[in-house]
């Protein structure tokens, strides 16, 4: 394959982000939406076409590319294997719909918001294409820039602080994962991957060289104790930003864990398992606890994202088919989930400005088209059976029991809860009684509305009950990477 | 012998320039226009000059003037970041009355002062190099002389310079008499631990040149001689006389002391530590912009003398590497504060930039790649620069040096976002006078350079790796 097609995935959005500061139209926006649509759109269909093409029964990596970038040092590597293509179609299936739900909610700088909306995936496309470490850092910090601009500028009213404390604790893990890329470099000669795969990482490195990735991966996961920007970020961003965030930029993290921790420190995966069963547990059970307790809509889902991804490191550091199965399962699912969720929730602040809980009550009684999607995500959300979300927890769950039974015991106790704070919400928000009489007046669900979240519940719906498209496509590449982790373990 | 006088035709052609136009000042009226004019056209002159001579390494006069890769390359960065300084700057110097026909001149003479720094293989023409230079500083820096913060902030620098100086002088003299040479090779075979007065000797020349570089514990003069100078003269300082001081840092290092490495390493890293601390502390505080890129750019020089203070040739290019994108960082930075124009006065709070984004998107974007690229966020060009020196850093097994920088990288983040905040979260309060054709041309040429610098990052180290051969 000679036709640069990731480079071209990655740089077409950067590329028409280009058009739209080139367009001219000063009272609406429409040419910059369509062309930002349009090219998100064709992005979508490029990543479709990839994962058609990609040969799933193959854990190498295919549409490689190599070209010199810095002279004897690094390469510009990309390539994808079964892993990385879903977090792509993901990404550039979110992207359009966070372009759609702007029209309704961002008023002001239409069009600096779309060019950082369309900046930002390239970079997040970048970072699940990389095949080296400096690449993938180069892409995984780019994205901060655009991620700050878009919670201070077009936030609410404590944007200011909590895009300060996004950026600073987000940079603040990060760079102790340069120190670690750059000692790799030197204790391997490369930062490409696909050869330190090969190499294998002395021991006595690996534990310090481990943490120091943990320490990036854990703020972006965000893992308890470090998550408590997370919640601040998500309640302070417009609804395009916290989707964005919920259902992208967190599974940069777990994606991580699965490109570069597990493969390249295996004996340091292995001693640390216990310390990352702790705070997956902590995560689930503390936040699931703090969630039940929150009178603000977004900061209740920002805190049960907290928890998923408790169960996403759980499934991970199971290092067992199931659980990292789950895990990536868990990811996809919960990125269209937290997604559609968000998205309700904008829905509704659309309206009414307000994000409290106790603001609404009984809108299924005026909005009931609103109020049976919502239905449906929040127990998408709790895990329910015959929803994406149930078969993600329900792997991750058997992946964990078959390493400790305790840690299973209380992960489970953790979807007892879930099922709490979400049906809780549920039933605060969508039935009881109406108190607020601006309710009565509310209008449901528009055109645009509709598209968004329908497409969303077809899709978690679909994967609840046909998850073969998925995991056929991770199947053998996880199958690869639990392989070479048990090599790894023998041959220490 | 002058068959050899073409190994030193930059400064010579330079020198004759400097003297034709001050006499060309002196007899003509209202000269500044065509003087600063000519200045521009000697400047590209010399660079070409620079540019058509050979890069083999060549010495004249007893083997104290050098003219080899190393020069060279130094001197068109001098050449090229004074070019765009006084260009940028040419409104500013105008309508602040500034328009003297000396002010050209006196920048071309500290530039030829620098000339023979970076030249120099001898401790006298080094002293006598630095010591041009400083005395034009001293004038520049002074040069508003009806305004008490300028002429306050030219007193403030000559007395602490001039102190820096006679102890950087005393130190040459010790030098000499333990080892009995000024040549820096000479001085480099003489050279060794057991040698304990030119350790001594050693200890002054670094204090007097970690002044110059404004790198701690001898920063103190910088914010007040940042603030107080007219906003022209402080882009200069900020740049050029920082090029010229890291080059005979890293030249001291690597000849006369190559042979001391532990010592003068030790305090390196000190003072490196140091100054990436204080840089990052100390302006979180300021409200002043030319106070913020005072301590901005005494935090840059610690990183780049990270890459010093690895005591290996790649560190070394490191550190070039840096202070090569550190320039383009800071003139693009300054020919910002050029367009803060509003009603004949240039402001220069940080608050006055409050919400200028709305009212000059572009103005606002700009200064977001610039501030962006100095907190060192990839995939802008500020990223490489500290990339590449902890690159080095690391590769000496320096981990507390890298991991202290990279700290401090987070925290001076944190006061470069304070001002992005005010540039784009904050409303709109003023509305200036963007105006200034010039300014406007250097801030496109660094934000293109800053943004597509990750398209070839090798570029510069390409140039760099012929720097420096034992």
């Amino acid at each position: 394959m000679n036709f640069p097609i990731l480079s071209t995935l990655i740089f077409l959005p950067l590329i028409s982000s280009f058009f739209i500061l080139l367009s001219k139209d000063k009272t609406n926006n429409s040419s910059s939406i369509y062309i930002s649509l349009f090219s998100s759109i064709a992005t979508f269909f490029l990543s479709l076409f990839l994962w058609y093409s990609l040969d799933v029964n193959s854990s190498e990596f295919q549409f490689v590319e190599e070209k010199s970038w810095i002279n004897n040092f690094i390469k510009f590597k990309l390539g994808i294997d079964g892993i990385s293509i879903l977090f792509i179609v993901l990404t550039t299936f979110i992207t359009p719909i966070c372009i759609i739900s702007c029209v309704n909610s961002v008023k002001v700088r239409v069009k600096e918001f779309l060019i950082a909306i369309l900046i930002l995936e390239t970079f997040m496309i970048g970072v699940f294409c990389s095949l080296d470490l400096v690449i993938f850092y180069l892409f995984f910090e780019a994205g901060l820039i655009p991620m700050f601009l878009i919670i201070g500028v077009w936030g609410g009213p404590r944007r200011v602080y909590s895009a300060f404390k996004f950026f600073l604790f987000t940079l603040l893990g990060s760079v102790l994962m340069l120190v670690a890329i750059i000692v790799i470099y030197w204790l391997t000669g490369t930062t490409d991957i696909t050869q330190i795969y090969e190499i294998k990482i002395p021991k006595e490195y690996q534990n310090i060289l481990w943490l120091a990735f943990l320490s990036s991966f854990a703020v972006k996961m965000p893992m308890w104790p470090v998550h408590t920007w997370l919640p601040d970020a998500h309640v302070e961003a417009p609804t395009a930003g916290s989707v964005i965030l919920a259902a992208i930029l967190l599974k940069m993290a777990g994606y991580g864990f699965l490109r570069f921790s597990i493969p390249m420190f295996p004996l340091a995966s292995e001693y640390f398992t216990p310390l990352i069963f702790t705070l997956s547990i902590i995560a689930i059970i503390y936040t699931s606890l703090v969630a039940l307790m929150q009178d603000d809509m977004k900061k209740l889902i920002a805190y049960s994202s907290v928890a998923h991804m408790g169960y996403v490191t759980l499934g991970i550091f199971t290092l067992t088919k199931q659980g990292i199965e789950g895990s990536i399962y868990q990811m996809i699912s919960h990125g269209l989930i937290s997604a559609a969720l968000f998205l309700c929730v904008g829905v509704v602040y659309d309206r009414l400005h307000s994000r409290m809980i106790s603001t609404y009550g009984g809108l299924v009684n005026y909005i009931p088209k609103y109020s049976f999607l919502f239905l449906i995500f929040a127990l998408a959300a709790l895990g329910l059976p015959g929803t994406s979300g149930f078969l993600g927890e329900f792997l991750v769950l058997a992946g964990a029991f078959q390493k400790s039974y305790l840690a299973a015991m209380l992960a489970t106790f953790g979807v007892v809860l879930g099922a709490a704070y979400m049906l809780w919400l549920t039933k605060r928000v969508i039935f009881g009684s109406t108190n607020n009489s601006e309710i009565k007046n509310l209008d449901d669900i528009n055109k645009y509305e509709i598209v968004m979240l329908v497409t969303l519940a077809f899709l978690i719906i679909f994967f609840g009950f046909y998850p073969l498209p998925l995991m056929e496509t991770f199947n053998v590449s996880v199958n690869s990477l639990i392989d070479n982790y048990e090599t790894a373990l023998i041959l220490k | 012998m002058i068959d050899n006088l073409n190994i030193m035709l930059p400064e010579i052609f330079l020198s004759l320039s400097i003297f034709s136009i001050l006499m060309i000042g002196v007899f003509t009226k209202n000269s500044f226009n065509l003087i600063f004019n000519l200045t521009s056209l000697i400047i590209l002159v010399t660079i070409s000059i620079i540019l058509s001579s050979p890069n083999n390494q060549e010495k004249i006069f007893l083997d104290s003037f050098t003219r080899d890769a190393f020069s060279n390359y130094f001197k068109i960065l001098i050449l090229l970041s004074s070019l765009f300084v006084l260009n940028s700057s040419k409104n500013f110097i105008i309508d602040n009355k500034l328009d003297k026909f000396e002010y050209p001149i006196i920048i071309l003479l500290s530039i030829l002062g620098m000339f023979f720094m970076v030249s120099s293989n001898d401790l006298i023409l080094f002293y006598l190099g630095l010591e041009l230079q400083s005395l034009s500083l001293y004038i520049l820096a002074s040069i508003d002389r009806d305004n008490i913060r300028s002429t306050e902030s030219g007193i403030k620098y000559f007395v602490l310079s001039a102190l820096s100086s006679g102890l950087l002088l005393y130190g040459c003299s010790l030098l000499y008499g333990f080892t009995g040479s000024t040549n820096f090779e000479l001085i480099a075979t003489q050279l060794n631990k057991e040698n304990a007065g030119a350790v001594f000797a050693m200890v002054f020349i670094l204090v007097g040149l970690a002044f110059k570089v404004s790198a701690v514990p001898f920063h103190m003069w910088t914010p007040d001689v940042y603030e107080g100078a007219p906003t022209s003269i402080t882009s200069y300082f900020a740049v050029v006389p920082k090029v010229a001081g890291l080059a005979l840092l890293i030249k001291f290092m690597f000849i006369p002391f190559s042979n001391i490495l532990l010592e003068w390493q030790t305090i390196i890293i000190f003072i490196s530590i140091a100054s990436m601390i204080l840089g990052a502390v100390a302006a979180m505080i300021q409200k002043n912009f030319k106070r913020l890129l005072a301590y901005s750019s005494i935090g840059h020089i610690g990183y780049a003398l990270a890459g010093v203070a690895t005591g290996a040739i790649s560190g070394y290019q490191s550190a070039v590497v840096y202070i090569s994108i550190y320039v383009v960082m800071n003139i693009g930075a300054f020919s910002c504060l050029y367009l803060l124009k509003k009603d004949g006065q240039y402001k220069e709070n940080i608050s006055d930039l409050s919400g200028i984004s709305k009212k000059h998107p572009l103005l606002a974007i700009s200064l977001l790649i610039i501030l962006f690229s100095l907190a060192g966020v990839p995939p802008l060009g500020g990223f490489f620069a500290k990339f590449y020196v902890f690159v080095a850093v690391l590769e000496k097994e320096m981990y507390a040096l890298a991991i202290i920088g990279l700290l401090t990288t987070v925290m001076s983040a944190f006061y470069y976002l304070k001002i992005i905040k005010t540039i784009y979260f904050d409303d709109a309060i003023i509305t200036f006078e963007t105006k200034n054709r010039t300014a406007q041309v250097s801030i496109f040429a660094c934000c293109t350079i800053l943004i597509t610098f990750f398209l070839y990052p090798s570029f510069l180290n390409n140039m760099v790796n012929i720097l420096f051969v034992s």
